[in-house]
């Protein structure tokens, strides 16, 4: 069982600790500064936060002593001449069927650090971090040194090379709603799987793109959306334009993805190459963000379903999870424990985290709940936490 | 400069800060020689002022927030504000 939960919060970093048969939380850390993602590499033990702050940039911090003290990681930057081409928020009369105008061209900054994972065992020092505005990070030093990838980067499906020159093919990477508080509306990166059977297998997601893989350590990427659906674009089907909420692996059975997205809950058992649509509206599981799977049962999820895109909140004032252990074909609906009257919680895509037979996820109205039996039934691990933004087991 | 700083730079703390004049660029330089990686807070990677982040000189707000080029003379002084907003 695990003995550790990371909490990245809008007013920073919270461990909670189980001693005794009981969750503890200990003194916020980071304290007054938001934290979007908090995670423990399993390899060395080393703690990371991705500091989310609002004036003085995206920082990331890390602890090698179980959070006892921190430093701070300055070194992730986009290198002199990362460009991308500019986004726009879709205006009530935007038609994106419309013709493309000519593309305009920014400089690169981070703006935020969305998402951050940890090589395989036979990788030490090896990190991956997601930002707005849609780059892979890569390090191979413990996080002293960061390198952009540029194959993702340079992609074609953003309009190829712009280190060098002009776009040479069509941009298809869209903005995010994510970025919209940094005053733009650019692509983020915040899914990120390192297959743990071959380090060099990775795929990482995209808000507004879609699923990305590489077989060959991040020297080229190809797109993975056959079979997604957008209903509400023109050509649902369309090979890019989807917005992932959130995909992830079974660590046991690596081909087995799982995505939500606003038009329903994805699954793949071919690693990517295909994903089908497993939602089951009439019990709730349709729209939502983080989505959890089993470590060894590639079938077996949870998701927290919300009412829809346009009304993010409980359905009919009840939190619940719903479970699936056959692929998605059925969903079983899990409230014991969970409040059912007047509850308008909303998980974050990074807020819901399975580790053995337990399952916890975290709210943005400060409730943070816990399964230690895969979801049957819930203790509450605090009512009054700040806005939860992440969720892991660690 | 903004008293927030000093929780991520305590050395700089109580200190009346004196160094030659120059750009603002390269005020702020010297002031990373003492406290290294105190521009990374004020600055993006570009070298531009980051948005929610003002300095002036004297009573005079900085204009130049990309390059960082005003002039701070032998007798100013820089001043380094931040927008604090949210909940």
């Amino acid at each position: 069982m695990p003995t550790t939960l990371l909490l990245g919060t809008r007013k920073g970093t919270v461990i909670i600790e189980r001693k005794n048969g009981r969750w503890q939380p200990r003194s916020i850390l980071h304290a007054g500064i938001p934290v979007c993602y908090a995670a423990r590499d399993p390899r060395d033990g080393t703690l990371w936060s991705s500091l989310d702050h609002g004036h003085w940039g995206p920082k990331l911090s890390r602890s090698r002593d179980n959070g006892a003290s921190w430093e701070e990681v300055l070194s992730l930057k986009y290198p002199k001449g990362a460009r991308h081409i500019v986004q726009y928020m879709p205006t009530p009369d935007f038609d994106p069927m419309a013709p493309a105008g000519q593309p305009e061209y920014k400089d690169a900054a981070v703006y935020k650090i969305w998402n951050i994972a940890f090589g395989a065992e036979s990788q030490p020092g090896r990190l991956y971090a997601g930002t707005i505005p849609g780059g892979l990070f890569i390090s191979d030093d413990g996080g002293d040194t960061w390198e952009l990838n540029r194959p993702l980067w340079n992609h074609e499906s953003r309009g190829g090379d712009l280190f060098n020159g002009d776009a040479t093919s069509e941009n298809h990477w869209s903005g995010t709603p994510a970025s919209v508080d940094y005053g733009v509306f650019e692509p983020g990166i915040h899914s990120i799987v390192v297959d743990p059977r071959d380090p060099n297998h990775l795929y990482v997601a995209v808000s507004s793109a879609g699923v990305l893989e590489s077989c060959d350590g991040g020297h080229t990427w190809a797109v993975r959306n056959k079979g997604m659906r957008n209903d509400y674009m023109p050509d649902p089907e369309a090979e890019w334009g989807h917005d992932p909420h959130f995909v992830t692996a079974c660590p046991g059975q690596p081909d087995h993805l799982w995505q939500q997205n606003h038009c329903g809950v994805f699954y793949s058992e071919n690693g990517a190459k295909t994903w089908k649509k497993v939602s089951q509206t009439d019990a709730g599981v349709h729209f939502g963000f983080p989505i959890a799977v089993d470590a060894n049962d590639g079938r077996c999820a949870w998701v927290v379903p919300a009412r829809a895109d346009s009304e993010r909140m409980s359905i009919d004032g009840g939190l619940f999870v719903a479970r699936t252990g056959d692929g998605g074909q059925t969903w079983q609906t899990l409230r014991k424990g969970l409040p059912q009257q007047h509850a308008y919680d909303i998980v974050y895509r990074h807020a819901l985290d399975a580790a053995g037979d337990c399952v916890c996820f975290g709210s943005t109205t400060g409730n943070v709940y816990l399964s230690e039996d895969r979801g049957d039934s819930w203790q509450s691990l605090g009512n009054h936490f700040p806005p939860v933004y992440s969720v892991r087991f660690g | 400069m903004t008293s927030h700083l000093y929780r991520f730079f305590p050395q700089l703390e109580h200190l009346s800060i004196r160094v030659p004049a120059g750009s603002v660029a390269e005020v702020l330089r010297a002031v990373d020689a003492m406290a290294p990686g105190f521009t990374d807070y004020i600055l993006d990677e570009h070298g531009g002022l980051r948005r929610h982040v003002r300095l002036s000189i004297n009573n005079t707000l900085v204009f130049d927030r990309k390059t960082l080029s005003d002039h701070v003379p032998e007798d100013g002084t820089l001043f380094i504000f931040q927008a604090l907003s949210g909940g």
